[in-house]
C-alpha cells in the first residue's frame, strides 16, 4: 500500500476541511521540493507533464488514486478511434453561454478560443468540446454548492461545440469568479473553466480546467499545484489577447490544447472503418 | 514519427460536472428491450471499498460485427442509430448502469469495451477495458490479460449476472485495484 493510506480516514478524504491553509502550502512546498531533487539527481528523467494523482494537499485524492504503474498496452480495434459528433447534435448557439435567457448574465463577457491539436500539431478538426464553469460571482448551478454567493438567473454555465478544419474551438462566456471549497479551511479555487476534450483516438480523450493569468490563488491551489512542474502547469494558463477582444463588446482569451499523440499514421484512417462517414 | 509538442496536462473532472455532462440518454446506447440489449453495470469504489457517487465513465465500443462505429448522434439519440458511445454518472451507491450491445471483435481476438473513467478526487482520467466474459481460449490468449498476474487480470474481465447482464467494478486505489492502461504515446510521467 501507498504511504498515503495510513493517513486515509473518512475525515481525511472528504470535506472535513481539517486542515489549515497554511499547513495545506506547508505540503505544497514539500511535494515542490521533492520535484526539485529528483530533477537534480535525474536530470534525464525529464519534465513532469501531468498532474501527480496521489497528491495529499488534494484530500479528496488520497482513496481514489491508482496506486499500481498503469499497464503499457498498444491500442487495438476502438482505442484506434474517436466517436463522432455532428452538427444535428451540437446547436452553433451552444457555444454563447451568454444567449438564452430573459437578461444579459451579470460579468465580464469573454471570448475563449484556441487550436487543439495533437502532439504532432495535427489539428483535432470536427470534434467535440465541452465546458462548464461557475459564474462571475463563483457559483455553480449545483447542488452541492450552496455557499453564499449569488445565482444569476441569465446564466448556466454549460457550452459545447465542435472544432472547425482547423482545429479551432470558440466560446463567448461570462468570466467566471473564483469559489470556496471544503479541501481544508479558507480553501479557494483560481478562477477555472472546467474543458471536456476528444481527439481522433480514445487514448487521447483529456478532461482540464483552463485558468486565466496571474491568479493570487494559484501558489494556493492544490489541485493546479497537483501538476509540479511550472512550465506544465502554465500549459492550462489563457493568454489575454487583445486581437481577440472586440470593441465595445468583450475581452479575449485565447488558450490553445494539445493532446496526446496518435497511433495512427496520417494515412491510416483506422481498422475496420473509413475516415469520418457522413454527418 | 517523434512528438513535436508536449500535451496540456489533465485535472479532475471536480464535483460540479452533474449539471454539464450527464444528458437525457447518455448511458442508453441502444433503448432498454431492443433485441440483444445487454446490461452492463457496477459500482466505482475507493481504496476502501466505499462507493464512488461522483465519478463518471463514458464507454466507447465496437458493434457487434466487431466493427467500429462512425455514427455522430450520441448525445442526441434517435433511437435507432447505434454510435458506440455512451456516458453514465455514478449514483449515491457508486453504481453505474449503460444499456448497450454486446461488441464483437476480429475473428481470434477477445473483444472488451473500452472505459474513460473521471471522478472528483481523481487528478486526470483513467483509461481500462472491460473483457466479456465466457470464451477463455481467446482471453488467454489476450496480449494485455496474458501480460498480467492472475489477480490483476481479472480486474479486467466483467462477471456475467443471473439476468445475461454483465458486472463490472471500477476499484480506483488499493490491492483490488482496477487494472489502469498507458499507451505507447502517453507521455511516461
Amino acid at each position: 500500500m501507498t504511504p498515503t493510506a495510513g493517513r486515509s480516514g473518512r475525515e481525511a478524504s472528504s470535506d472535513a476541511a481539517a486542515s489549515t491553509q497554511e499547513q495545506i502550502s506547508v505540503e505544497i512546498a514539500e511535494l515542490a521540493q521533492a520535484y526539485e531533487r529528483e530533477r537534480t539527481a535525474d536530470p534525464g528523467a525529464g519534465e513532469r507533464t501531468k498532474p501527480l494523482l496521489d497528491y495529499g494537499p488534494y484530500r479528496s485524492s488520497l482513496l481514489r488514486h491508482p496506486t499500481f504503474e498503469p499497464q503499457l498496452v498498444d491500442p487495438e480495434g476502438v482505442e484506434l478511434l474517436a466517436p463522432v459528433f455532428g452538427h444535428r447534435e451540437v446547436d452553433p448557439l451552444e457555444a454563447d453561454l451568454t444567449i438564452g435567457h430573459a437578461g444579459e448574465p451579470v460579468g465580464e463577457r469573454i471570448v475563449v478560443t484556441g487550436r487543439i491539436s495533437d502532439a504532432d500539431g495535427r489539428p483535432v478538426r470536427d470534434q467535440l468540446v465541452e465546458i462548464w464553469q461557475a459564474n462571475a460571482a463563483g457559483r455553480y448551478i449545483h447542488q452541492r454548492d450552496q455557499h453564499p454567493a449569488p445565482l444569476d438567473p441569465n446564466f448556466v454555465g454549460v457550452g459545447r461545440c465542435l472544432t472547425d478544419a482547423d482545429g479551432v474551438y470558440r466560446f463567448t462566456t461570462i468570466k467566471p469568479g473564483p469559489y470556496p471549497w471544503r479541501n481544508h479551511l479558507n480553501a479557494w479555487r483560481p478562477a477555472h473553466i472546467h474543458f471536456s476534450l476528444f481527439g481522433t483516438e480514445f487514448t487521447q480523450r483529456l478532461v482540464t480546467q483552463m485558468y486565466f493569468p496571474g491568479d493570487p490563488l494559484f501558489p494556493l491551489d492544490p489541485i493546479y499545484q497537483s501538476i509540479v512542474d511550472q512550465k506544465a502547469r502554465d500549459r492550462l494558463v489563457a493568454r489575454y489577447d487583445h486581437e481577440v477582444s472586440r470593441p465595445e463588446w468583450c475581452t479575449g482569451y485565447r488558450w490553445d490544447v494539445v493532446l496526446t499523440g496518435t497511433h495512427r499514421t496520417p494515412t491510416e484512417p483506422g481498422p475496420d472503418r473509413d475516415a469520418k462517414a457522413s454527418r | 514519427m517523434s512528438a513535436s509538442l508536449v500535451p496540456t496536462p489533465g485535472q479532475t473532472v471536480g464535483p460540479f460536472f452533474g449539471f454539464a455532462l450527464p444528458y437525457p440518454g447518455d448511458a442508453d446506447l441502444v433503448p432498454r428491450g431492443h433485441t440483444g440489449a445487454l446490461h452492463l453495470a457496477g459500482r466505482v469504489l475507493d481504496g476502501e471499498g466505499r462507493p464512488v457517487p461522483d465519478a463518471l465513465l463514458e464507454l466507447w465500443q465496437a458493434g457487434p460485427d466487431g466493427v467500429a462505429v462512425a455514427e455522430p448522434g450520441s448525445l442526441r439519440r434517435d433511437g435507432w442509430t447505434f454510435t458506440g458511445w455512451g456516458r453514465a454518472s455514478t449514483d449515491n451507491a457508486g453504481g453505474y448502469s449503460f444499456t448497450t450491445l454486446r461488441p464483437g471483435a476480429p475473428v481470434g481476438t477477445a473483444p472488451f469495451f473500452a472505459l474513460a473513467v473521471f471522478a472528483r478526487g481523481l487528478l486526470d482520467r483513467l483509461l481500462t477495458r472491460v473483457y466479456l466474459p465466457g470464451d477463455e481460449e481467446l482471453l488467454r490468449a489476450d496480449p494485455l490479460l496474458s501480460a498480467l498476474p492472475p489477480q490483476r487480470r481479472q480486474t479486467l474481465v466483467a462477471r456475467a449476472d443471473a439476468d445475461g447482464g454483465l458486472r463490472f467494478d471500477v476499484v480506483l486505489h488499493g490491492e483490488r485495484e482496477t487494472v489502469f492502461l498507458a499507451y505507447p504515446r502517453t507521455p511516461p510521467r
